[in-house]
């Protein structure tokens, strides 16, 4: 039987594009739900998101018991888990975006403004760039991806950042332990290299 | 290395067709936005424009459909612009499958628009377009309506305000430029590009590959957006990609740039 993945909607993300993505990755059976019971029964789960961390925590936890169907699935059920963009740093234990805010805490670190010390680099980082892998994590693999965030993930224990590019220094790509996964890139976004990582994903068994 | 200098074909639709001409090989249906987009996904375009020119209110329906058919098969960013005037036609867009969302003549009435957005849907998705026209020695002004109707407003602090009002990233078009196939307005676009902390998209202009090339490293600008030399197969995404290699610029290793780097 194929294996149930649950894109969590909490009405804030870019749904479509990561369910187009998962299925052009191979899933077949990926529901796009609010219903915390379709994520106790997943077999695996997606967590995207855009636009403000508070924002996106707020939607999240608006929605009656995710946070705790993700917590028993993910945490206690061992599932495989992706966060994308915000729905990894969402991950983090805080975000200081337009204030402090708790997130999830599944991750030690705190989500910090991108500054680049030099004045030509952009913020947003925005664009393709490199995800250097440097922990040997089954999924991530060299190569280039899209990203676009002005914020990022700053782990407490080193050993959780998996990748990171360079935008005027190391920038978190990659978070994780066990069996969860958290991108700041995008890999719906990342064509080949992407949908390669969402694959990769489908088969994981951590 | 750094972030990439990223190549964005642009596609101009109206009523839902494309109205440019396209040059590809083995299109069905060259009219039809959403196989150009399959094909420039193909070829590794860094991200791709759809620009609704006429944006006709009845024509809301088709654009959106255009959008989701375009999602599910490009698998970059898609960046969607012409005719939004609210939150809700921007969320339509967003829902529909569009990354990015472009806002052009409601933004000169009400900059403000460019705060609800970024405030709504976050700065990531929010493409301030200025479309300006050069009135005195570094001077620019917004045009409207198609470069035709000048409205007053400097288009260099139009475009600071846009930034400042959380827009992520600006797309500077040269209206003097557009179509001639001259190259773009490079002044226009580094006095922008210097002024804001945001990326900035050159547009307006291009006819070679060394346009591009001098967009980047003349005109400051993260992202080069093109119509013509694309879509009449005149060059090709990688062609851009390998010149702006050969300038020393960053781009991504396409197939086509590992290729040639061999």
């Amino acid at each position: 039987m194929a294996e149930r993945i649950a894109l969590v909607d909490y009405g804030a993300g870019n749904l479509r594009s990561v369910h187009n993505a998962l299925v052009a990755a191979g899933a077949a059976d990926v529901a796009v739900t609010a219903d915390p019971a379709v994520v106790r029964a997943a077999d695996r789960i997606v967590l995207p998101g855009v636009g403000a961390f508070a924002a996106c925590k707020a939607a999240l936890d608006a929605v009656p018991g995710m946070v705790e169907a993700m917590e028993q699935a993910v945490l206690q059920g061992g599932r495989p888990f992706l966060g994308i963009c915000v729905g990894m740093q969402l991950m983090a234990d805080a975000g200081e975006e337009h204030g402090r805010f708790p997130g999830l805490g599944w991750i030690g670190g705190t989500v910090r403004l991108l500054e680049p010390a030099d004045p030509a680099l952009k913020v947003p980082h925005m664009g393709w760039n490199d995800v250097i892998a440097d922990a040997g994590h089954p999924l991530l693999v060299p190569g280039e991806a899209y990203f676009l965030h002005s914020y990022a993930f700053e782990v407490t224990d080193p050993a959780t950042r998996l990748a990171v590019t360079d935008h005027g220094g190391p920038v978190t790509a990659a978070i994780g332990r066990d069996n969860l996964l958290g991108v700041q890139f995008h890999p719906e976004k990342s064509q080949a290299y992407g949908l390669a990582l969402l694959a990769r994903f489908l088969d994981w068994k951590p | 290395m750094t972030v990439r200098v990223r190549v964005i074909p642009c596609l101009d639709v109206a009523g839902g067709r494309v109205v440019k001409g396209i040059n590809f090989v083995d299109l069905a249906d060259a009219g039809d936005p959403v196989e150009q987009g399959r094909v420039y996904d193909a070829a590794q375009a860094d991200e791709l424009c759809f620009l609704d020119i006429t944006a006709s209110h009845e024509g809301r329906g088709t654009l959106l459909d255009v959008v989701a058919r375009t999602a599910a098969v490009c698998f970059m960013p898609l960046t969607v612009g012409g005719g939004v005037r609210t939150p809700d036609d921007a969320r339509a867009l967003l829902l529909a499958g569009a990354d990015k969302i472009a806002i052009n003549s409601a933004a000169v009435a009400r900059p403000e628009l460019a705060a609800d957005l970024a405030n709504r849907f976050g700065s990531q998705c929010v493409v301030g377009a200025i479309d300006a026209r050069q009135v005195g020695p570094a001077r620019w002004e917004i045009f409207t309506h198609g470069g035709r109707r000048p409205t007053g407003i400097d288009a260099v602090a139009h475009a600071v305000h846009l930034a400042t009002l959380g827009a992520g990233e600006l797309l500077v078009t040269s209206m003097d430029r557009d179509g001639t196939r001259d190259g773009y307005d490079l002044a226009l676009t580094r006095t922008i590009a210097d002024k804001v902390g945001i990326p900035v998209i050159a547009s307006g202009g291009v006819g070679t590959l060394d346009h591009l090339v001098a967009g980047v490293r003349d005109g400051h600008a993260g992202a080069v957006l093109a119509a013509s030399i694309f879509h009449f197969g005149q060059h090709s995404v990688a062609d851009a990609h390998a010149a702006l290699a050969r300038a020393g610029l960053a781009v991504r290793h396409t197939d086509a740039v590992l290729e040639t780097s061999v």
